[in-house]
């Protein structure tokens, strides 16, 4: 059956208090499905998250299943849930870590379990300070109780499932899963060069899979009550719900739990209460700031990844006008689900701003190992803000499409593209706003400031 | 005298050391637990931690220099590290009139601390509070949805007068 809105699976103690304590979890029904988890065989939960099309649900959207099997037949793999959020726009791993971290904990249990993970990690952004100490109390919980560190009873034997929180120190390109394995390494965190996978090669030299927090919160649950039902609250490949942190100018922004058929404007007319102030829609980011943004003609579509990839209903983003932009292979590229940062944008908005701002935050976060991204991201920051500022030179709009098409797809990691896809999606679907621009009579907003 | 951990910090440091299967990995919460012992990671620290750790210097020390969070300045920062989010979402509802705000109530400039060390002020990219812009946090403590002037001077007036809760 497929999911309505109350089905609510990952957020479901959002808001209730006192559910983020051992106590107050365990009568919420915590580690209820550890037994159940346990007494399967591994291969079976692997074979039950396939069967319910769980997809990733940090950016990329891969199905974890199937990731899961990328590891060589025999081997165990390290489990590192990414908790480092810091996708703009993005808000809702946090929500889950702070609400409620005992689901999570327990998400962990099972995967470790079924990948064999001699002692997993959570890496936590360190600017979460709140969250990382919520976090490590509900870990030293579970150790008290026995949940972790202690052997349990599993088919076949025993398991004990080590966890360690780990806390990074300020740095995006941390989120990027390579990099983040180097700086649970202790090292600088620079992406790492693709292949090796880290599913072959990963942490400590072992085979390691590296999941988001929301993807590991879905894991009792389908074990619980199985893939398939997984699958069939879904649509099309992609089980299950989905978190969208919905912000910007709506009357009601908020992390909110929803089906994957949800359409954008169903989100902001419906679940968001409609328009700040009345004011008419410009344009919306529908997953992170990484994700080509959409115009308001193209928002009847489901916040589902095929569909926002591939609907007809949103226009292909182009390098120049005519010209498709090609993401390889001839793949033309729409939008994406990405994180599920869902920014809505009124007739107010200075579409140069918002974008500029972006492009100065990926200069600020490129790690600077790959010359494209390094020199592009700092080039398209500089000419985006100049045009944002009122001192726009005729050709800049030309300029930054064609810097974006250089960093597109020659950098090591997918930071490059994070920056150049949303800056040929500004492009495409706001062109005469960054025309206008090229003229410096125009009198911007005074921000963002470089 | 040379520098030296105090002894919690050396308990708090063997923890964590136990948590990897080399001292190397150890590296990022060690760097924090020196950080929170001496404020910040001069040369003096960088080198206590790697003989600590028994790793090069060089390597600490590109270690501390990759990270934002860790603090090479000689001046230690104010007891309120203000992190102001200007990213979109904020900058949508806001951010960047809650910057000038503290600016101009505290009388300092971003990167600035005041006189009397309570403050410090930075502006930082996507908090993960996005969805209750514009967001300011210090330390453990969240502010949200900062949508008037009165709020932003609330909240300078609770930090200037409560200790940071317990969580
Ligand atoms: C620049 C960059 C930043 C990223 N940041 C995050 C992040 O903060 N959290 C996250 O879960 N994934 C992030 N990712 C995606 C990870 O590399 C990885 O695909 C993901 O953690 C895999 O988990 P999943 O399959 O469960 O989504 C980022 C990727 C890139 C390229
Ligand atoms: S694409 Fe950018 S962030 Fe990624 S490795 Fe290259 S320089 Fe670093
Ligand atoms: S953009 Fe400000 S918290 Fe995310």
């Amino acid at each position: 059956m497929p999911a309505d809105r109350s089905t609510k699976i990952v957020s479901r103690n959002f808001g209730v208090e006192g559910a983020n304590t051992i106590d107050g979890a365990l009568s919420c029904g915590a580690y209820g499905v550890v037994p159940k988890a346990l007494g399967m065989e591994r291969a079976a939960i692997i074979e039950e998250v396939k069967k319910s099309n769980l997809r990733g649900r940090g950016g990329a959207g891969f199905p974890t299943g199937l990731k899961w099997t990328f590891v060589p037949k025999g081997e165990d793999a390290y489990l590192v849930v990414n908790a480092d959020e810091s996708e703009p726009a993005t808000c809702k791993d946090r929500e889950i870590i702070y609400w409620d971290p005992h689901l999570l904990i327990e998400g962990v249990i099972i995967g470790s379990y079924a990948l064999g993970s001699p002692h997993s990690y959570i890496y936590i952004r360190g600017e979460m300070i709140r969250e990382a100490r919520v976090l490590q109390r509900a870990v030293d919980e579970a150790y008290a109780r026995g949940f972790l560190g202690k052997p349990l009873a599993c088919k076949g034997g025993t398991f004990t499932t080590e966890l360690t929180v780990h806390r990074g120190a300020g740095a995006y390109i941390c989120g990027e899963e390579t990099s983040l394995l180097n700086s649970l390494e202790g090292k600088r965190g620079w992406p790492r060069v693709k292949p090796p996978f880290p599913a072959v090669k990963g942490l400590f030299g072992k085979p390691t899979i590296v999941n988001n927090v929301e993807t590991i919160a879905n894991l009792p649950s389908i074990i619980d009550k199985g893939g398939q039902w997984f699958a069939e609250l879904g649509m099309g490949r992609s089980g299950g719900t989905r978190l969208i942190c919905v912000s910007g100018h709506v009357n009601r922004p908020g992390v909110y739990e929803l089906p994957m058929q949800t359409t954008m404007r169903e989100i902001i007319e419906d679940v968001c209460g409609g328009m700040l102030d009345g004011r008419k829609l410009k344009g919306v980011i529908p997953g992170g700031s990484s994700v080509p943004v959409v115009t308001p003609d193209e928002i009847d579509v489901p916040i589902e990844a095929d569909a926002l990839a591939n609907s007809e209903l949103i226009k292909p983003v182009e390098v120049r006008p005519g010209v498709n932009f090609d993401m390889g292979g001839g793949k033309i590229l729409r939008s994406q689900a990405g994180s599920g940062g869902m920014v809505v944008m009124d007739e107010t908005t200075d579409m140069v701003a918002v974008c500029a701002r972006l492009m100065r935050f990926y200069a600020h976060e490129s790690c600077g190992q790959c010359t494209p991204c390094r020199e592009g991201t700092g080039w398209l920051a500089r000419v985006a803000t100049r045009m944002a500022q009122g001192h726009g030179r005729p050709g800049d709009t030309e300029l930054c499409a064609s810097i974006a098409n250089g960093i597109a797809g020659n950098t090591i990691c997918p930071l490059g593209d994070a920056a150049a896809w949303p800056m040929l999606g500004f492009l495409t679907k706001f062109r005469a706003d960054f025309e206008a621009r090229e003229n410096r009579k125009v009198v911007a907003m005074p921000e963002p400031r470089v | 005298m040379a520098l030296s951990f105090s002894d919690e910090a050396m308990q708090k440091i063997a923890a964590a050391r136990s948590r990897y299967p080399n001292a190397q990995a150890a590296c990022l919460p060690v760097l924090h637990i020196a950080q929170a012992e001496f404020g910040y990671l001069p040369d003096e620290v960088i080198e206590l931690v790697s003989n600590t750790l028994e790793l090069p210097v060089a390597h600490v020390h590109g270690v501390v220099t990759f990270y934002t969070m860790f603090r090479r300045r000689r001046q230690p920062v104010g007891e309120n590290l203000l992190m102001v989010c200007t990213n979109i979402s904020c900058m949508l509802r806001g951010g960047y009139r809650v910057l000038d705000r503290i600016s101009q109530k505290l009388g300092i400039q971003v990167d600035e601390t005041t006189p009397d060390k309570k403050f410090t002020l930075i502006e930082e990219e996507c908090l993960a509070a996005c969805a209750d812009a514009p967001a300011v946090i210090c330390g453990p403590r969240y502010f949200l949805r900062l949508d008037t002037d009165e709020k932003v001077d609330r909240m300078l007036q609770e930090l200037a007068t409560h200790p940071e809760p317990e969580y």
